[in-house]
């Protein structure tokens, strides 16, 4: 076991499968001899060569048509955009190409590509880097959406989206790169797709969440256990589709839900899991599920950026509106 | 100001003069089916013009059909081609059976001579999943309906080509609107940039359904628009299915050479309305314009020029006119017979595995199908 931080459990498990399968290529903007903008292509090029690592000209759009491409010649494309906030560049791809590629070749072709990006408030990028934007790609049926929180998830849940034979969107958070360090298996590993993770577990509040917000959710609990609470985290790893047994399950234990998650308000992730509750298990609900999320503008600039951003202290006030409802 | 204008240091019109008179259109047969350019004459055998010949005749048979059919209400989505098939058939005969295709819409002839079953052809034009559901070993994906998108795919399926060290190459089609979208650059330029074997066909049919070709660009021609990709740029009589054929032949040649990709321009003309649904060409077109373009009709000159070499008489015609109209009542009765697709038939190939809700809602409508 290694001490791994989350861009090296990343980098690790596009190593691991560079080797496993000859039909893995990874390229970007960036990617080749700089080894990406954070490093997590660090090394690639040099061990696998440009055939296999190589780097592309500036366009979102064309890394995304080289991907369906690609995969239509029988590769496993792992292509990189260099931030998330660039997605709506590559649109197109994601939700006009490969979502769709069985249904409109009636299952002739697939699309065996998963999209590596980071995002994520917290680090004062400039604008239109750090939005949380897999709402947008939960909306596009077709699609599978990973976010871990973890280096160990990382490296687990990278592998079995690249080994996955239909799209993942595959998003880093970019404070999670390089916050801290976990022992991290040197040898291969999948963690299945799909599947949440009780990070924590409790009886009396469950706190579903994903991302960075997973950690802040755990310093709430922390805070809630010494007032006599005792919260479940779940850490959703896929937010599309989500893991409806284990939400429901902890609900029917708790009878108390909060949904958290750094994206604004409206729309996106935590509005489906509270309908979902809603849908399957609102007799066991002591409390209308309540959602922590970043007001409803634009991202914002880095001078406004930490308020905007929700944190353990909104988590643990919504919890506890929950708690005494 | 006119002093400054004076002592410009860059004489910018000479610059796109000297760009633009290298773009000049290569004409083999001309309208009256005469050979104008010798040394530009493909190597095809007797029997190879004659194919080509029975493809446009069968191609505009098709069409016509095609239309009849889609007016009964037999056929949905359906865009002509009368007047393309020089453009679309002769660049579709230079390729081998390992090219890869990547079509627009208006391309599905390309595809059926490329080896797709008539009868998916029917069945994509009415909205079957089955019509995207190539046959194994024929090498093309259902036409793209996002205009420009197939241009950047095709960079990837080229490239792939070149990493498998294949021998074949990847073709793509579109129209002049085509070129003004940002995927027509980012397509041409990553196959530059990955020296990728490429061909990237621009059918200039004057207009993208209502708007001219000069509504959509400076550019005197389209095929100057590969300078800025770096890689060669052709424009041809896109009427002339020899010119067409040598183009896209010669930049086959050089693509499994390592050489690259090539933009081809096809100078051509569709006869009908953009589809059959609902567009009317005559609000932007003149009637004039249509009978300019139809005196360059491909099957007109060609038929012509095969005449004169003694390869093509009235019984040739017949007997293709016979094939295709036989062909294709087999083929819609094939189409007819195919079962109609379930809401429970796109549920279930979504994906690889059925997520959750897939499941659950796979379970709803197979019920509502039921009844």
């Amino acid at each position: 076991m290694a001490q791994m931080t989350m861009i090296q459990a990343i980098t690790d498990a596009l190593r691991t499968e560079l080797r496993n399968d000859p039909n893995v290529l990874v390229f970007g903007e960036d990617v080749g001899v700089n080894g990406g903008v954070f490093r997590a292509t660090e090394g690639l090029q040099n061990e696998f060569g440009e055939d296999r690592v190589f780097d592309t000209p500036l366009a979102e759009s064309g890394i995304g048509g080289l991907a369906v491409g690609l995969g239509l010649q029988g590769y496993r494309p792992v292509p990189e955009i260099q931030f998330f906030g660039f997605v709506y560049e590559v649109m197109d791809s994601i939700s006009g190409q490969l979502a769709r590629m069985r249904y409109r070749s009636g299952g002739r072709y697939n699309s065996p590509v998963t999209i590596r990006s980071p995002f994520g408030g917290g680090v004062h990028t400039p604008e239109m880097h750090a939005d949380s934007l897999e709402g947008l790609m939960a909306q596009q049926p077709g699609l599978k959406v990973v976010i871990p929180s973890t280096p160990y998830d990382a490296k687990g849940l990278l592998i079995s989206a690249i080994r996955d034979n239909d799209p993942v969107i595959y998003l880093e958070h970019m404070k999670l790169y390089r916050s801290f360090r976990q022992e991290v298996p040197e040898e291969e590993y999948t963690i299945p797709l799909g599947k949440a993770d009780i990070k924590r577990e409790g009886n009396d509040l469950s706190i579903i969440t994903y991302g960075a917000m997973v950690h802040e959710a755990l310093k709430a609990a922390e805070e809630l256990e010494k007032e006599g609470y005792s919260a479940e985290v779940i850490d959703l790893r896929t937010v599309s589709p989500i893991d409806i047994e284990t939400i429901i399950a902890s609900v029917e234990k708790t009878g108390r839900a909060i949904v958290v998650q750094e994206a604004q308000k409206q729309a996106g992730i935590a509005a489906n899991v509270v309908a979902e509750i809603n849908d399957r298990a609102i007799l066991s609900l002591e409390a209308p599920v309540l959602r922590v999320a970043a007001p409803d503008t634009v991202f914002a600039f880095p001078q406004a950026e930490t308020v905007w951003l929700p944190n353990y202290k909104d988590i643990i006030e919504t919890g506890k509106k929950v708690l005494t409802f | 100001m006119a002093s400054k204008t004076k002592n410009a240091r860059f004489d910018v019109k000479e610059q796109f003069e000297k760009v633009e008179e290298q773009f000049q259109t290569l004409q083999i047969i001309n309208e009256e089916g005469k050979v104008v350019n010798e040394s530009a004459m493909p190597d095809l055998s007797d029997e190879q013009l004659q194919e080509l010949m029975r493809r446009m005749v069968y191609t505009r048979i098709l069409d016509q059909r095609s239309i009849s059919l889609n007016r009964q209400g037999r056929l949905g989505f359906y865009a002509p081609t009368a007047g393309q098939e020089a453009s679309q058939l002769a660049s579709q005969f230079a390729l081998e059976k390992e090219d890869f295709i990547l079509p627009g819409y208006r391309d599905v002839p390309q595809m059926i001579w490329h080896g797709l079953p008539l009868s998916q052809a029917f069945l994509w034009s009415r909205g079957h999943y089955e019509g995207g559901n190539i046959p194994e070993g024929v090498n093309l994906i259902a036409p793209q309906i996002i205009i420009g998108a197939q241009y950047i795919q095709t960079a990837g399926v080229a490239l792939g080509m070149k990493k498998r060290g294949k021998q074949s190459v990847a073709v793509t089609y579109t129209g002049d609107g085509g070129t003004s979208q940002g995927d027509f650059y980012e397509g041409i330029n990553f196959a530059g940039a990955f020296n990728a074997p490429a061909i990237f066909i621009v059918q200039n049919n004057r207009f993208a359904i209502s708007t001219p070709v000069s509504k959509q660009t400076a550019a005197k021609t389209l095929a100057q628009k590969a300078v800025a990709a770096g890689i060669p740029g052709i424009q041809v009589d896109g009427m002339d299915p020899l010119a067409v054929y040598v183009a896209v032949r010669e930049a086959r040649e050089r693509a499994v050479n390592g050489e690259g990709p090539t933009l081809i321009e096809t100078l051509t003309y569709r006869y009908g309305p953009h589809t059959m649904a609902g567009d009317d060409p005559t609000r932007y077109r003149t009637s004039d314009l249509d009978n300019e373009w139809e005196k360059k009709d491909p099957l007109v000159r060609f038929r012509k020029f095969l005449e004169d070499k003694g390869l093509w008489d009235e019984n040739k015609e017949n007997e293709v006119i016979e094939k295709a109209k036989e062909d294709i009542k087999v083929a819609i009765k094939q189409a007819d017979d195919t079962p109609k697709q379930k809401v429970t038939d796109l549920i279930s190939i979504m994906h690889e595995e059925m997520p959750y809700n897939l499941k659950e809602q796979y379970e709803i409508y197979k019920e509502k199908e039921s009844k």
